[in-house]
């Protein structure tokens, strides 16, 4: 079993379903030919033709739109954003209609594809491919919103959502897409969305994140450990439905949260997931529940990029404070 | 200096707005009376459109936009349609998805705010009506593109009006369709009015149509009042993307005889005498002179299709009128293909009404 990339296991997913299904199509700019600006389609369009995997012209509206036309009439269309800034002008479309499609028609017609694009801050890019556009998608009534932070996830989450029979947005963190390789088996098998998951058991502190974010708050959980803090790692994956039962299992153990977001912070999905817990295990806890998040500021250019996401030391910090409370 | 291209945007129209014959007439148009089933059409059409707008103004029915004046586009499109193509209608293209299959009870449901009213029972690939203007037109391509994919001889219809040729979506469309030369039909209803914004304001272009150039695809203009000549050009649009020779967009120009919607009120900014010139060309009018005067339509026949337009129309509001109002759980049912369990609490609330 070979050790990839998170980019190449999306790359891997994408051959698959592509492979499994002949209802599948891939489509975006530079998806074709040039393989995607990132390289997640390299090889696609030589083994399954210009007619599945889709060279469009540079229109983020037209792509997006196009892709609701073809599921409804039965595709399952994969839709690359080039960078995150460009995929705000998908939200219209998303929104209005991919989201709206089953409901408006009770059921009649469906929408069952995928829009993929990377996200987050961290690669010294220029402006407008740094965004974290997680909790826009997330206010949207029927999609779902998944976001992997593994090679092996980024494969079964991305099978999984090609899969769905509804829309699915698919986050990908490009700091990760080469950080670390992961052996993943091409067995086809899709991970179960709507699931967070537990990354690392601990009883002393909950810490909740997902996308790029939780490579650095599993060091974080691996420095306490060696200080005798046990802190359990959650990845939420699925942001949207979100599943706050197994945030508030862990909070009901460990009485501490720590969140941590790239995002800024104001109207976030940080905030989401502490007033679930403040609504619903309130008597659990035995701190107030930390954000830590980007600052609520525009997402500057390189230089101060590391100033802007959180880092090892903000989130250790946090954790300091909700341990030492009461 | 060398001209590297040179375009030109055809005007058609087949009878004036006295029911003079114009212009050459299309097959279908022959024998007058092959006419009188789209005539009975628009006039079914016209019925529901004022019986709409009598449910809204009684508070039976919600905001409504009337689609009186554009019958001749309505009927001539969707009557040149095959039942398994698809269209992909605004608001205002009520008689269009009568004449596709839309029951009466349908689109008084829709009207009267129930989803439910947009899960038609025929045609069953149509699309709900699109509110957010232009927005359809890029899921027309969509839906063209899987027809061409399949090798399905069939075309995706987007009907959208005279604002919408101003949007990007409308723009993006045109120009994917073009990429790919995919089975789509843009019909653009220029009624000369986006709520208050005239023509004038919406575009310096002389037509509409001529914006398909731009996107490398044919654009011509038709009298959107001339039920034949809208027809005619429809029929040659859809027998092109059959053929495999890709999209076109025909701008029928045609006039928006109400205002906006029930919501609005057109007096407030335009002449009340440019309205009064527009109902003098009216489209059923002229449909209805050339039948008389072919001899194939008499005073008994209009008074005998008033009577069962009005029967029909008065069967189906009266079914409407005692629909049940739906459950909160219809909120809940459609929104997934399984409603995920964390939406399940709330799905059970509101059923209970909490």
């Amino acid at each position: 079993m070979p050790a990839i990339t998170l980019v190449e296991a999306v790359n891997l997913a994408l051959a698959r379903a592509l492979a499994d299904d002949p209802s599948v199509v891939v489509l975006g700019q530079d998806v074709g030919r040039d393989g995607g600006v990132f390289r997640a389609t390299l090889g696609l369009l030589e083994r399954f033709g210009p007619q599945r995997v889709i060279d469009t012209p540079l229109a983020e509206q037209l792509m997006t739109g196009m892709a609701i036309g073809m599921a409804v009439e039965g595709l399952r269309p994969v839709v690359e954003m080039q960078f995150s800034g460009f995929a705000y002008v998908a939200i219209d479309q998303m929104l209005n209609h991919a989201g709206r499609m089953r409901h408006r028609s009770q059921g009649r017609l469906t929408c069952p594809m995928v829009l993929r694009t990377p996200c987050g801050a961290g690669i010294h890019p220029p402006e407008h491919h740094s965004e974290s556009p997680e909790a826009m998608f997330a206010h949207v009534p029927g999609i779902r919103v998944v976001y992997p932070s593994s090679p092996r996830r980024a494969y079964g989450l991305l099978l999984a959502a090609i899969r769905d029979p509804d829309p699915v947005v698919f986050l990908e963190p490009t700091r990760l897409y080469r950080l670390f390789r992961e052996e993943v088996e091409d067995d086809g098998v899709a991970t179960p969305l709507d699931h967070c998951v537990t990354l690392r058991e601990g009883s002393d502190i909950t810490l909740v994140t997902w996308g790029a974010m939780v490579h650095e708050t599993l060091q974080v959980a691996a420095a306490l450990a060696e200080e005798g803090v046990a802190a359990e790692v959650i990845d939420v994956v699925t942001l949207r439905p979100f599943d706050l039962d197994t945030v508030l299992a862990s909070v009901a153990r460990t009485g501490r949260c720590v969140i941590v977001s790239e995002a800024v912070r104001a109207a976030g999905f940080a905030s989401e997931i502490a007033a679930g817990i403040a609504e619903h295990g309130l008597l659990s806890l035995f701190a107030p529940i930390e954000r830590v998040t980007a600052f609520d500021v525009v997402v500057p250019l390189a230089r101060l990029e590391d100033r802007y996401m959180p880092d090892r030391d903000r989130i250790l910090a946090a954790v300091r404070r909700c341990l030492a409370f009461g | 200096m060398t001209i590297v291209a040179r375009f030109e945007v055809s005007y058609s129209q087949c009878l004036d707005a006295a029911g003079r014959v114009t212009g050459v007439l299309p097959a279908f148009a022959r024998m007058p009376a092959d006419l009188i089933p789209l005539y009975r059409w628009m006039v079914l059409a016209r019925a529901l459109d004022q019986r709409m707008l009598t449910l809204q103004r009684t508070g039976q029915l919600g905001t409504f936009a009337s689609g009186v004046g554009k019958e001749a586009v309505d009927v001539g499109v969707a009557s040149a349609m095959q039942a398994d193509d698809v269209l992909l209608p605004t608001y205002r293209e009520t008689g269009a998805q009568l004449v596709r299959g839309v029951s009466v009870e349908e689109l008084l449901a829709y009207w009267g705010g129930d989803e439910r009213g947009s899960d038609f029972a025929v045609p069953r690939r149509d699309f709900p009506v699109c509110i957010t203007i232009a927005s359809h037109c890029v899921h027309a391509v969509g839906v063209a593109y899987a027809m061409k994919f399949r090798h399905e001889p069939r075309v995706a219809v987007c009907m959208i009006g005279d604002g919408a040729t101003s949007k990007g979506e409308f723009y993006e469309a045109l120009n994917g369709a073009g990429t790919w030369k995919l089975p789509v039909l843009f019909v653009v209803t220029n009624n000369q009015w986006a709520i208050s914004v005239p023509r004038s304001t919406q575009s310096a272009a002389a037509t509409l149509a001529q914006k398909a150039i731009a996107a490398g695809i044919p654009g011509e203009q038709v009298d959107g009042n001339d039920l034949i000549a809208v027809r005619a050009a429809a029929e040659r649009a859809l027998a092109r993307a059959r053929a495999g020779e890709g999209p076109s967009v025909i701008e029928a120009l045609s006039y928006r005889l109400a205002d906006h919607t029930t919501a609005d009120d057109a007096t407030r900014y335009r002449d009340p005498d440019e309205v009064a010139r527009a109902w003098q060309n009216e489209p059923l009018h002229r449909v209805r002179e050339y039948l008389v005067a072919s001899e194939v339509w008499r005073r008994e026949d209009e008074e005998m299709l008033a009577h069962e337009c009005t029967a029909r129309i008065q069967t189906a509001v009266q079914a409407y009128l005692q629909r049940a109002k739906p459950s909160p759980a219809q909120m809940f049912d459609h929104l997934h293909a399984r409603l995920p369990a964390a939406y399940q609490p709330q799905r059970d609330g509101a059923v209970r009404g909490e």
